[in-house]
């Protein structure tokens, strides 16, 4: 503007020297007036040739004032006070501890009373990881979702914390003074009035304790109850042989295997080594076939029956008619209704079995009646079976009774008012005894009620006394496994709260308050070993994870009859319910785990709900859809629950997993499922017929993470016949196209040092989903709650993706673990305009967090949709306790970031620094991702492709090998073996 | 362009309506802004249009507080009305640029009356399109990262990224499309600053005008630019475009990684441009009464243009299911069976129609010649081109290669407040734009009288 004020200036200076002239005068004036400097002047402001330079604001001296200045106030900024509180460096450093490496301590996680040997790994003297022991016969370095999990509930802020009266804080002193009352006033009736009531007791120095305590009161009694029990198992054996024994199978020596209903590869002690032991039966090649053949009868469809060769969808009244069709098929004398269908499916199965003698096995699961275990064991001994492929020993459990009758004498006296006192040493039995026992009603009628347990549930707040139960990893204790091989239980950290062991608590009761778990535990077993150097034999016992040579030996039986009845299930009218124990939250007790609540269920891939399992016949029949909620009627009590339309379940029956609707739980388990136990009576504990079903007109949104069951024709799960196989191994390979890597303008990636690569093999794989659980405990995975999952954003790195193929009413089911590829031409990598995945010299597909934006092109242009997003702060920042959980070394994702698979990179670099140390390079079966390590399958396989040598490499060259979407030319690093079913050829070809 | 509808053809409507001087045109249009009195319809126009910046304003604090998951966004189909909003207003604001610079490359004088405001057009849904982009981030306050700037980390943005290059052709596009709208109102702000009365309103408009004068150097001066700039600003109508169908061409994604995307994108946005221009002129003409000046041959030149870039986008739909039927490529022809079958498909029905049928209808002089039908016509075309990006990003995203993983998607109530938001950015700014500067070039329309005079005593 002044610009211009000045230019009209000196316009009007112009106008004036023009004006007055006249004529030729002018114009000529207007010529000379044009040579004036300032005419010139003003053309070149109003039109300048050039652009005006800037002026510079700054000189020299106005610069070096300021720079002085801000020199001058950065120092002052460095005068900034130190805090007054001193800093204590460890002069003396813990022993054993380097910061940033983690230790590893071998304990036992107990399901169900049977232990299966971890690893802990700590750092900095905290739990952060669950790892299987090898050397457990149990674990074989395996573990399942439940152990993989518990570190989760160690920390869960929600567990109980303090010594409750009445739901009053309350102390540990004034509980023992008040009971100590209670049990001299019983002493003078030899405790007549005494009832402890456990859960399944295996520990030999808890089972000790309780006797020792009975001694002092001979007339208490001790009852055992809970839901997932083996009443069935020993029941049966004892129709069989008179005395109750346990068995083990060998699968490792089973060519052909007949499962009445046993979902033995995951629900079943010892499943983790039969798991192992079977699926090393099935990796055939070409040379050497060798693999088992599986048929499996059962109701609702498991992991075990998705790895069938054969497998018949029935009722579980129908099992049982199948156990007796086929035991008369092989020549036994069974008076009992037989299966009348599938008379070809079972005499060649009877051919099968009998063409392997000795090397066949019939396993009966725990929900068939006592008869079927025992035509089990008679086919066993008839097949020539028994000592071979399963094996008898004497029983595991300390005490085995028959719970459900335990639990009903306990409550028949705590109906009569016999009981006073009754402590419960865990368990739940308000929510979970079966509904006719009417536990609830008969509480009230117990005097002094006292209960030890990890949470406050339901059975806590009807109990007078609440006593917080200690975690496994922050307790002594002991247990066995399903071979009766005792692990010692030491634990990884002191208890976090003011939290008791069964073991402390039976000690104060037996008045010796003072004792620790570990005094007991080690007194024990100073007892008990009475040769050699006691204190070497407790340290590699600790150090091993298992105490050597308490397996409990090969037993032999004697069948007492050669004639078997099986009454059967009441078939009768209307529909079957069975009741199963859930794949995720167990019985109930892991309800406020998010992790297991998160966790699809192996085939219906529903997660924090539960909902009666129903085919698509009986859906049609029923007229309902996925969620309509069915009102089911049992002997008078109803329960209301959302249906799920599952493919494979056996028509005219439902299955209802038990364990959830908790209504005193935290708050991750509030809300999540119907709770169905109120249907559950003692002479049903697996199966009842004749259900009544009643539409509600609700309708419940169920979140599952996979919507879509069918492949639709493309090839992501290969699959073939062991024969077609045998004879045509290229057959894998030709059913799809895989591009020659070298068509690219591209030059390829060098690599010169390792090149990192996963094989996953789809015929071992039984979808347990313990790799997605692992994965989670690993790399801090979030848990995103129902809502989200139903929104489709839950975040396991590792999916286990579920296809059905062939009819909806018995479809083969597939699993394919899919994970972040690693593809060496990776869709990702070219889209993220920040540079925040990127590929590593060793052919890793790397995320960069911290620089990650959020645009989310990457997992729209990946093709296999394993890229996870942080649409919200999943991630809790806040809980004080979970942070002590998390793997240090592993970010915790911020909200708006990417994540995905790494191959557990911070693995790949902790050997690499380990190989560093030693100056070598890192070998075969250093790096064990968390997938492959906890895989009781052994399906995952990890390494140096570079290496010829390794595993991987080998994997690589095998014939099943093969890429999926590779028609992409993505180059997928992780490739899958061929699935191969083994059928019966007199079936298939029926 | 007037001695060419001479003879044979019917006498075309004009340009302009007879009976306009210098001083009518200047007085009709800049009356709208120097006027006192601001039209009750203003007022409420701008009431609502201000209400829905508002809802703007509260979901993207929401979105800024909580992040991207109160969209219904998951994880197969990662972009929702984000990215679908994003072109959709890129689309839009493609009318603007080709009206301005296109056609006065082509010397279309009929653009004169309807490239100011269509120019504001574009510029408004640039500034409605680059919300999404930004707001959509997981990060966004990291955005500046997408930019190459010298940093301690030497980290450079991922050229090979598409949304690389979105960053530079929209912001270009911004930029060369704000310089030639604020370079061809220069003129016109000189006019409003020697006609305001209010002293506050002639200092702006005087700042604005950056002292024009009219002297025959600043109009030498003004031509120059506005070629150069109309030059520089053509290849952009159809780079911005092509750009950004790159970021689905350039996916592996069936249904997104087609060679057939940038000119179908770019005649996609052309029509939807075209239909907006519609959409915003026919209400303005009627309630400013400047039917003189957008006459009815605009009108049905408009939805000429129209039409002939619908039927090029009908032509991408048919190439893209000869191709995948042609590539037998498993995925792509289970990419477009999902579109007619899938759970999207009325969707996509309801696309056809907008896009395929609709227009179809402009063949008829019946419908050419009534302003109601151009104007439903415009208004179907512009829903049917949501529709056609919601069917592009979600119903590709949603089935891919593994069915495990697909999942459907549904826009949640925040991705409809941020939707009509931005609807609402849009119409306030157009509402200020109208109320404050003049929305048609008076200085063209004035050398339109010139011509018309011409083409009349040439008659």
């Amino acid at each position: 503007m002044k610009q211009n004020n000045n230019t009209e200036n000196k316009l009007d200076d112009l106008s004036r020297q023009i004006a007055g002239k006249q004529g030729k005068e002018y114009w000529r004036s207007l010529g000379q007036l044009a040579a004036t400097p300032e005419f010139q002047n003003f053309v070149e402001n109003e039109f300048p040739a050039s652009p005006v330079d800037a002026a510079d604001g700054i000189n020299r001296r106005r610069f070096l004032q300021l720079m002085g200045g801000s020199i001058a106030l950065a120092g002052l900024g460095a005068c900034t006070r130190q805090p007054e509180e001193k800093i204590v460096p460890y002069v003396t450093a813990p022993e054993e501890i380097i910061p940033g490496e983690p230790l590893f301590f071998a304990t036992a996680f107990t399901l169900g009373g049977y232990a299966a040997g971890v690893l802990a790994e700590s750092h900095m003297g905290r739990p952060t990881k669950i790892e299987g022991n090898a050397l457990h016969p149990a674990s074989r370095g395996a573990t399942d979702v439940f152990a993989q999990a518990s570190i989760l509930e160690m920390y869960d802020p929600e567990r109980s914390q303090v010594v409750k009266r009445l739901g009053r804080i309350s102390t540990w002193e004034l509980f023992l003074g008040e009971i100590h009352q209670e049990l001299e006033a019983q002493r003078l009736k030899d405790g007549a009035g005494v009832r402890v009531l456990t859960e399944t007791v295996t520990s030999p120095t808890l089972a000790k304790q309780i006797e020792a305590f009975r001694k002092e009161f001979p007339l208490a009694r001790w009852h055992q109850y809970e839901p997932a029990n083996r009443d069935n198992a020993k029941a049966g054996s004892e129709l069989a042989f008179d005395q109750t024994v346990d068995c083990r199978y060998s699968f490792d020596k089973a060519d052909v295997i007949l499962s009445l209903g046993a979902d033995f590869l995951t629900d079943m002690p010892g499943s983790l080594a039969y798991c192992r032991d079977f699926s090393a039966r099935r990796k055939p090649e070409q040379s050497n076939p060798g693999m088992n053949r599986l048929y499996m009868a059962e109701c609702s469809p498991t992991a075990t029956g998705s790895m069938a060769d054969h497998r018949l969808a029935l009722t579980s009244a129908g099992v049982t008619a199948l156990a007796v069709a086929v035991a008369r098929e092989l020549g036994l004398s069974v008076t009992g209704e037989a299966l009348q269908e599938h008379g070809d499916w079972v005499s060649a199965l009877a051919r099968d079995l009998a063409a392997n003698r000795g090397r066949c096995l019939v396993i009966a699961g725990e929900q068939q009646p006592a008869e079927v275990h025992c035509l089990a064991h008679a086919m066993n001994s008839f097949l020539g079976n028994a000592g071979k492929t399963v094996i008898y020993t004497q029983p595991v459990e300390s005490n085995p009774v028959r719970q459900v009758d335990s639990l009903k004498e306990l409550t028949d006296d705590m109906a009569a008012g016999a009981v006073d006192v009754l402590v419960m040493l865990g368990g739940n039995p308000v929510f979970n005894a079966p509904a006719d026992l009417d536990f609830f009603g008969k509480m009230e009628k117990v005097k002094t009620r006292v209960h030890l347990s990890t949470y406050e549930n339901e059975t806590s707040e009807l109990s007078h006394w609440h006593i917080p139960q200690s975690h496994y990893l922050e307790s002594w204790g002991d247990a066995r496994a399903f071979d009766g091989t005792v692990s010692i239980i030491q634990p990884l950290i002191a208890p976090l709260y003011s939290s008791k062991s069964a073991y402390e608590l039976m000690a104060g009761l037996s008045g010796q308050p003072g004792e620790t778990g570990y005094s007991l535990v080690r007194d024990h077993w100073q007892a008990a070993t009475s040769e050699g150097d006691f204190e070497s034999f407790w340290r590699t016992s600790l150090h091993d994870g298992v105490v050597a040579g308490t397996a409990l030996p090969s037993k032999s039986v004697r069948l007492n009859k050669t004639e078997f009845t099986v009454t059967g299930q009441d078939n009768g009218s209307g529909i079957e319910v069975n009741f199963r124990i859930d794949p995720c939250i167990w019985d109930g007790r892991f309800a406020n785990n998010g992790w297991l609540q998160e966790l699809p269920k192996p085939i219906t891939k529903l997660t924090w709900d539960n909902a009666a399992i129903i085919s698509p016949e009986t859906a049609k029949e029923l007229q309902v859809e996925n969620g309509e909620v069915l009102r089911l009627t049992l002997s008078g009590n109803s329960v209301e629950i959302p249906v799920w339309i599952t493919p494979g379940q056996a028509g005219g029956a439902i299955t209802l997993a038990v364990g959830y609707g908790r209504s005193r739980v935290g708050k991750v388990g509030k809300g999540a499922g119907v709770n169905v136990y109120p249907v559950r009576q003692s002479d049903g504990l697996w199966s009842s017929a004749g259900v009544a079903t009643e539409k509600t007109g609700a309708t419940v949104a169920l979140a599952s993470t996979q919507d879509h069951g069918s492949m639709e024709g493309r090839h992501l799960v290969r699959a073939g016949g062991l024969s077609e196989f045998v004879d045509h191994p290229e057959l894998f390979h030709e059913m799809g196209h895989d591009p020659d890597p070298e068509l690219t303008l591209y030059p390829p990636y060098e690599y010169d040092g390792y090149s990192w690569g996963m094989a996953v093999d789809l015929n071992a794989c039984v979808g347990c989903n313990a790799c997605t659980i692992a994965c989670q405990a690993e790399n801090n995975i979030p848990v995103v709650g129902k809502e989200e999952v139903l929104n489709g954003r839950e975040m396991h790195w590792i999916r286990i993706d579920r296809y059905f193929e062939g009819g909806v009413e018995d479809p083969e089911v597939y699993h394919q673990p899919v994970m972040c590829q690693h593809c060496e031409n990776a869709p990702c990598e070219v889209v993220c305009p920040v540079a925040a995945t990127t590929h590593s010299s060793e052919g890793l597909n790397e995320m960069t967090y911290n620089r990650c934006v959020g645009t989310r092109y990457c997992a729209n242009n990946c093709p296999y949709k394993v890229r996870r997003f942080n649409f919200y702060k999943y991630a809790d920042y806040e809980t004080e306790s979970l942070k002590l959980m998390r793997n240090p070394d592993v970010t915790v994702r911020f909200r708006g970031v990417m994540e995905k698979c790494t191959y557990c990179v911070q693995r790949i670099n902790h050997a690499r620094i380990d190989a560093k140390k030693e100056d070598r390079s890192i070998r075969d079966g250093d790096i064990v991702t968390a997938c492959q390590q906890v895989c009781p399958a052994d399906a995952i396989v990890f390494g140096d492709i570079n290496d010829e040598s390794s595993r991987i490499a080998q994997h690589k060259s095998d014939h099943r090998n093969y890429g999926i979407l590779t028609e992409l030319g993505v180059r997928p690093r992780t490739s899958y073996l061929a699935k191969i079913r083994n059928p019966n050829p007199e079936i298939a070809a029926a | 362009m007037a001695k060419n509808e001479t003879s044979d053809k019917p006498a075309q409507a004009p340009l302009i309506e007879p009976g306009h001087t210098y001083g009518s045109i200047t007085d009709k249009i800049s009356s709208v802004v120097t006027t006192r009195k601001t039209p009750i319809s203003w007022f409420i126009g701008f009431a609502i249009a201000f209400s829905l910046l508002m809802v703007f304003l509260s979901s993207t604090a929401y979105l800024l507080m909580k992040g991207t998951g109160i969209w219904g966004i998951n994880v197969p189909v990662s972009w929702g009305f984000a990215i679908i909003n994003f072109v959709w207003w890129i689309g839009i604001g493609h009318a603007g640029t080709l009206i301005s610079a296109i056609l006065l490359l082509l010397r279309q004088e009929w653009r004169t009356s309807i490239n100011r405001f269509a120019e504001a057009m574009t510029l408004f849904a640039v500034a409605a399109a680059g919300m999404f982009p930004l707001l959509h981030m997981g990060r966004p306050w990291l955005f500046y990262w997408l930019m190459p700037y010298p940093n301690t980390m030497a980290m450079w943005p991922q050229f090979r990224s598409p949304l690389v290059w979105d960053v530079f052709a929209v912001s270009t596009y911004a930029t060369v499309s704000l310089l030639f709208w604020y370079v061809g109102l220069v003129p016109d702000f000189a006019t409003l600053r020697d006609r305001v009365n209010n002293r506050g309103a002639k200092l702006v408009y005087g700042m604005l005008s950056m002292g024009w004068r009219g002297s025959a150097i600043h109009w030498y001066r003004y031509e120059t630019a506005y070629l150069l700039l109309a030059g520089l600003a053509t290849p952009l109508v159809v780079s911005v475009h092509t750009v950004v169908s790159f970021d689905f061409a350039m996916g592996v994604i069936p249904g997104w990684h087609a060679t057939i995307f940038p000119p179908y994108f770019v005649a996609g946005a052309i029509y939807a441009g075209f239909a907006m221009v519609l959409t915003l002129s026919i209400p303005l003409r009627k309630v400013y009464g400047l039917e003189d000046f957008i006459t009815m041959r605009h009108l049905q030149n408009m939805a000429k243009v129209m039409l002939a870039t619908g039927l090029i986008v009908v032509y991408g739909y048919m190439m893209e299911i000869f191709t995948a039927w042609y590539s037998a490529g498993e995925f792509e022809e289970a990419m477009i069976s999902n579109r007619f079958n899938g759970p999207y498909k009325w969707v996509f029905y309801s696309l056809l129609l907008c896009n395929a049928v609709a227009p179809q209808f402009i063949w008829f002089s019946k419908v050419q010649n009534s302003v109601i039908g151009i104007f439903i016509i415009a208004m179907f075309v512009n829903v049917g081109m949501w529709l056609e990006r919601f069917i592009i990003v979600v119903t590709s995203l949603s089935q891919d290669f593994l069915p495990s993983s697909w999942d459907t998607y549904t826009g949640t109530i925040w991705d409809w407040a941020t939707y009509a938001g931005t609807i609402g950015l849009f119409l306030t700014l157009m509402f200020l734009f109208l109320r404050l500067l003049p929305s048609i070039s008076i200085f063209e329309m004035r050398t339109m009288v010139v011509e018309e005079d011409k083409g009349g005593k040439e008659s």
